[in-house]
């Protein structure tokens, strides 16, 4: 995937050199006093002291003058037409100032249909049917959300329900169709492959040993605790919409908005301010986004659209919904050398994923993992049904934890099969680290990696052989204890601009910096935090490359009015894309800041050397010119035919993903009586590369871990037979508590990242994608010995409780 | 999630009270703890026209023995439970339920009688309070009059209780020397209803069952005592195979509704193991141990 | 439909707005009284975003009425740092990486004032099950523990300097 363009090699000019030898390490590495506090200081975040004193500022936090309120009809059926919609009643009411339903946005230029990020089109308001439970159907806007309530109770829908299909398996029967807007009247989306299928036949047709298992990766919900909303202003004198959003891509967003209303791309602004969590959930465009703006540009007034919790739950786009059947091959010493997958796609009633444009089904084929295999090949089928759309994130966009569970869960079959210990036997299937740069059976560069490193490091934290040695006397008291592995490889950074666009937008982003007279910089970013610490990572990355004190950098993002244009934050990409912008401007102003240093202390370029915050005279540091100094100078005494200024932009085009990798180690205990799967331990190594921050790269993987448990072990979003959603709301649909997160234990190594400026390579998913194999190899490693070889995710008590009662186990 | 209109009433005292009830009678809903209550308001599930909010009734607030039994006021909060000296030395199955229900911050709310008069099976309240042989006071426009808690629950969130009644206390008889008691939970996570939870109070002579009595929750439409497993444990000598055959008796007669918790067959389980764990506990509790 | 005159002390500053009945404590805070730090995030009084404190006793304001709080005192996260000196808890939050998004962090702390005043010393698991009424998605937990234990300490030790 390695590209070479001018583009990169323009950077690799400015980049330091890291090889591709860099030994793996684990100790983070500190180049600047705390007073600057570049890369690798525990640094305490710059953005906290508004969130702990409540001055915060969140969409539903926007108020403007003569704001109105929206709040949106929903169906509900899973499948009906709409025979008629009776709005009298609530337009009748006192403070109703429109009922705006799809025929009205179709009246304004065909607005009833818009582009989901996969190319698809996704119903914003619907004309003759809806396709999924609890669609929007129309919208009220009142002057108070009281109102608005209210009057949504006086819209009168005649449905007439139509049989739903549920199953993605009944679905592509074809039986029920439900796209019949489409010129093709099948379910069926797309088939897509990768690997080489004749030789993964003929690995197989070799095999000395065959595993085989289906796994169903449940469709889940971010539930961020701040659920989406819009406030949207259109001033008609100025012809101008601003809009404020939970937007985690405000540029991409503000490009959508152009191309579905027609208004031109420089009279929107989209303002995303603090976001209360993302994870995915709001990189899409919902309808009721387009709803609200549509509202305002009717009314001429500013509009708020908040969700409600159950909104949220029920009709923002779900994370995966992957029907998965694997089999994994091993020669005759046990060596796995071929994977074989096919996977049905669920993806509701619209292909709503955010993937970039070429992987349909994300990064999916990244599923050889850890191992070094002859062969694989990998099919995946989409599919709609008469669910809610999506595909998206649940801190992890990308289809790459469905691909992690899946091969460290056949892994650890294969391992218990061969009645091999599970840790031995990943040890000697891994890519040796000599093997990298390792191109995969699937076509991918792995940039670098030391798998080994990390599982010994894993094994030597808890004492791994002494807990095989308690489990084994455990069960020879009938107690049953597991103990599960995972060693996962993350693939993160989209992307290359050759390969990954988002609608035809390259995946590049953006830093831009200015250094102002006094030593003090802006420095403003194309991506969006929504709680990952971007103002202070990123300052710390400046001033690990300008030695200006983090504490002098002020990063702002999420304007698109004043932000330099980018993709956003999600899928792990702000730090190896927009992080190594940051990286790549300060360097750009770094090598001006050279010319106005051998100006100012009357030297040629090549006399100086740059030392933590200067450039010093080369043998003699008593000669130096700080950077406080020289972008004074900038602005006051800069060589005659130099622009003035210190200044620079970036577009970061990675030259390829990058690969953090992990391995954990989970301990848990199994109630026997009610099936209650405890976890007594976890141990978490992770290697991202270079940690900018340590606090919050620890943070990082506390959230992703505890993300990677609720899906193993308490959420799913469940569906009955007609569609309905019965996990709609937070008592139905089980975020964890502090009681349930167990107290994580990590741990690091750090292997660079050869092609990154600073080395990094991203965090934020990696726990969530590499927990839950960990969680289910560990309760299938306690029950193996009772038959069990799989329990799907989410791991219930009723579900432990059945494959005990099935093997004869009671309390 | 907006609430619909409503008409609100704030009484200072408990007959102001209930002269509004009368007055209102069928159209008003008591306003206790709101914590099952305001929900349901946000959903509309629940739209009363006409809300009496008796949170201003301190009156009602105290935990205290009088006589041959613990009086607690109706609106007494499940927090104030948790923190009580003497729910804490002498009523080990009534601290045992105040700590899980819901979470520490509903607790701060919810109220004992609302727990109690909401009638929901899946209530923790209503399974001690079966257990315990408890009594529950009422007033009304004639007067004040006492309701064993065997009599009190008549249906799914349907009491005993006439619509110009409120329920004013609840009295557990004080449990005599060598008894003991325990309530366990089991729930999807903290916060969230039991899919099965047992309360056992029981009273030893010597290693014999001299009484016991057992309430399920959130095991059938109505809250239930597991007779059938109270007469497996009365009577007997203690053992493993008594309190087996107690906790399969109660996993008969309970009658669970499948739901996201579980199927029939699973929770009856749930409900076999929660009874023998209960009582294990309430055995050692009678014997002197915490 | 019955319109309440409700006068309250919020923040230590009295207040007299008129509301209809059914106007949530929560929205009254935030739409009447503009203050914003508290937070929604359900309506199921599962999440605790709300969390503010009522008389002194934490309280999820989504699921209490304004007029419920007529004559009470109200006290929100922006009256938690007292002239400009952030709380220990503030502190412990900001050391120890108790928050990310931020979104949580005000009900966490309102939670976690009481709960400290009740339990100046608590264990590991007391803390846990102390917030057990407030999600958070960001952080996983750990470090919220921390920031609630370093507050725990701080306490102790600026009472016992006195």
């Amino acid at each position: 995937m390695a590209q070479l363009d001018d583009r990169t090699e323009h950077h690799s000019e400015l980049a330091d050199g890291v090889s591709a030898q860099v030994p793996t390490t684990d100790e983070v590495q500190i180049k600047t006093p705390e007073s600057i506090g570049g890369m690798g200081h525990r640094k305490k975040r710059k953005e906290d002291p508004r969130f702990l004193q409540g001055k915060g500022n969140y969409v539903d936090d926007v108020k403007l003058p003569g704001m109105l309120y929206m709040d949106i009809v929903r169906s509900p059926y899973a499948h009906a037409k709409i025979n008629k919609i009776d709005a009298s009643a609530a337009l009748e009411m006192d403070g109703v100032l429109a009922v705006i339903t799809g025929e009205d946005l179709k009246a304004a230029g065909d607005l009833h249909w818009m582009p989901t990020l996969m190319s698809d089109t996704q119903m914003v308001l619907p004309i003759d049917k809806v396709v999924y439970y609890a669609q929007e159907v129309c919208a009220v806007v009142a002057t108070s959300r009281y109102i608005a309530a209210d009057a949504i109770e006086q819209v009168f829908v005649d449905y007439e329900p139509l049989d739903p299909v549920v199953d993605p398996f009944e679905a592509m029967k074809d039986e029920v169709i439900v796209r019949d807007d489409k010129e093709q009247k099948t379910n069926h989306i797309w088939h897509w492959e990768a690997g080489d299928k004749a030789a993964t036949d003929a690995v197989f047709n070799d095999a000395g040993t065959v595993v085989k298992e289906k796994f169903y990766i449940p469709r889940i919900h971010v539930a961020s605790i701040e659920t989406c909303g819009m406030v949207a202003n259109y001033d008609k004198v100025r012809e101008h919409m601003q809009i404020y959003m939970t937007s985690q891509a405000p540029h991409a967003h503000r490009t959508v908005f152009a191309l579905v209303s027609g208004l031109p791309e420089h009279k929107i602004q989209i303002i995303s301010p603090d976001i209360g969590g993302g994870f995915g959930g709001k990189v899409p465009v919902y309808p009721g986004y387009v709803i609200c703006a549509v509202a305002s540009l009717v009314t001429g007034k500013p509009v708020k659209w908040i969700e409600d919790r159950s909104e949220n739950l029920q009709a923002d786009s779900f994370a995966r919904d992957y029907h998965i059947e694997a089999e994994m091959a091993a020669d005759k010493d046990g060596k796995i050398t071929g994977l074989r997958v096919k996977t049905l796609s669920d993806c509701g009633a619209a292909d709503a994923a955010a993937n970039p444009s070429k992987f349909p089904a994300g990064l999916y084929s990244i599923c050889t993992g850890s191992y070094d295999l002859k062969a694989a090949h990998v099919e995946v089928d989409g599919v709609y049904t008469t669910k809610p759309p999506g595909g998206v994130a649940y801190r992890c966009s990308f289809r790459v934890t469905e691909a992690v569970h899946m091969v460290e869960r056949m892994a650890d079959i294969m391992a218990h099969e061969l009645g091999e210990d599970p840790a031995d036997y990943r040890l000697r299937n891994f890519i040796r680290p000599d093997q990298f740069p390792y191109t995969s059976p699937t076509g991918w560069e792995y940039d670098s990696g030391n798998y080994e490193a990390a599982l010994n490091k894993a094994m030597g934290m808890l004492d791994y052989r002494a807990l095989r040695k308690e489990q084994a006397e455990k069960r020879a008291k009938g107690e049953l204890m597991g103990i599960g592995i995972s060693s996962f490889t993350e693939v993160v950074g989209a992307g290359p601009s050759k390969d990954y666009d988002i609608l035809g937008i390259k995946m590049f982003d953006s830093a831009e910096i200015r250094i102002h007279p006094t030593g003090k910089a802006m420095a403003r970013f194309g991506t969006k935090s929504q709680g990952q610490g971007h103002e202070t990572t990123y300052a710390q990355i400046v001033a690990e490359e300008l030695g200006l004190p983090a504490d002098d950098i002020e990063v702002e993002e999420g304007d698109t009015d004043t932000a330099p244009y980018g993709l956003g934050t999600y899928a792990s990409r702000s730090t190896p894309t927009a992080g190594a912008a940051a990286a790549m401007a300060a360097r750009k102003i770094k090598a001006k800041a050279k010319k106005i240093a051998a100006h100012l202390l009357e030297v040629g370029d090549d006399d100086l050397e740059w030392n933590v915050d200067r450039f010093q005279v080369k043998g003699s540091p008593d000669q130096a010119k700080t950077i406080q100094e020289i972008a004074f100078a900038a602005y006051t005494n800069h060589p005659q035919g130099m622009e003035a200024g210190l200044e620079a932009v970036d577009y970061y085009d990675p030259p390829n993903l990058t690969f953090p990798f992990g391995s954990y180690i989970c301990v848990v205990d199994i109630d026997k009586g009610t099936g209650e799967v405890k976890v007594r331990r976890f141990v978490a190594i992770d290697d991202c590369g270079h940690i900018i921050n340590p606090l919050i790269v620890e943070g990082q993987i506390h959230g992703g871990l505890t993300m990677g448990l609720a899906p193993s072990l308490y959420e799913e979003i469940v569906y009955d037979e007609h569609g309905q959603n019965l996990t709609g709301t937070l008592a139905d649909y089980l975020l964890p508590t502090a009681v349930e997160s167990p107290k994580w234990e990590l741990g690091k190594t750090i292997t660079p990242s050869p092609h990154h400026p600073i080395g990094a390579k991203g965090v934020g998913e990696s726990p969530t994608v590499g927990a839950p194999p960990a969680i289910a190899n560990a309760v299938v490693d306690a029950l193996w010995h009772l038959g069990v070889r799989n329990i799907d995710i989410p791991i219930t008590p009723p579900k432990v409780w059945k494959a005990l009662r099935d093997a004869g186990v009671t309390d | 999630m907006i609430p619909g209109a409503f008409d609100y009433h704030s009484p200072r005292s408990l007959d102001e009270a209930l002269s509004l009830l009368q007055q209102h009678a069928g159209d008003a809903k008591i306003l206790a703890g709101g914590q099952s209550l305001i929900p349901a308001m946000r959903f509309r599930l629940a739209m009363p026209s006409i809300l009496i909010d008796i949170n201003r009734l301190d009156d009602l607030r105290y935990i205290e023995e009088r006589g041959d039994h613990l009086a607690i006021g109706a609106m007494t909060l499940e927090h104030s439970l948790e923190d009580a000296a003497v729910v804490r030395s002498s009523y080990p199955l009534l601290h045992d339920t105040a700590v899980v229900i819901a979470d520490p911050l509903v607790r701060n709310m919810a109220t004992v009688g609302g727990n109690i008069a909401h009638a929901d099976p899946a209530n923790d309240h209503p399974g001690t309070m079966l257990a315990y042989d408890a009594t529950v006071v009422a007033k009304g426009p004639k007067g004040e009059r006492t309701i064993p808690i065997d009599d009190f629950f008549t249906g799914l969130f349907e009491n005993a209780m006439g619509e110009d009644e409120i329920l004013t206390e609840i009295r557990i008889p004080k449990p005599a020397a060598n008894s003991g008691g325990a309530y366990t939970k089991f729930e999807r996570k903290v916060g969230d209803y039991a899919i099965s939870a047992a309360a056992v109070q029981l009273r030893l002579d010597g290693g014999t069952v001299a009484a016991a009595r057992i309430g399920l929750t959130n095991v059938s439409a109505v809250p239930m005592r597991a007779k059938g497993a109270e007469a497996e444990l009365v009577g007997k000598s203690i053992s493993d195979a008594v309190i087996e055959a107690a906790g399969t008796a109660a996993a008969a007669e309970c009658d669970p509704s499948p739901d996201l918790r579980g199927g029939v067959d699973y929770k009856r389980d749930i409900t076999r193991v929660m009874v023998k764990r209960s009582i294990q506990q309430a055995v050692a509790r009678a014997k002197g141990g915490k | 439909m019955s319109e309440h005159e409700v006068t309250l002390t919020i923040n230590g500053e009295s207040v007299t707005r008129s509301v209809e009945a059914r106007t949530l404590l929560v929205h009254f805070i935030r739409e009447d009284l503009s203050l914003t730090g508290t937070h929604i995030g359900c309506d199921t009084t599962s999440c605790g975003a709300c969390t503010v404190l009522v008389c002194g006793k934490p309280v999820k304001s989504c699921t209490m009425f304004a007029v419920q709080a007529d004559g009470a005192e109200v006290e929100t996260i922006e009256s938690v740092a007292v002239g400009g000196a952030l709380h220990p808890l503030q502190e412990g939050f900001w050391e120890k990486h108790g928050l990310q998004c931020g979104y949580c962090t005000p009900g966490m702390i309102m939670t976690a004032k009481n709960f400290l005043a009740n339990n100046p010393n608590p264990t590991e698991d007391e803390i846990r099950r102390g917030i057990s009424g407030n999600l958070c998605r960001c952080t996983g937990y750990n470090k919220i523990v921390e920031a609630i234990q370093y507050a725990a300490e701080k306490i102790q030790a600026d009472a016992g300097g006195e």
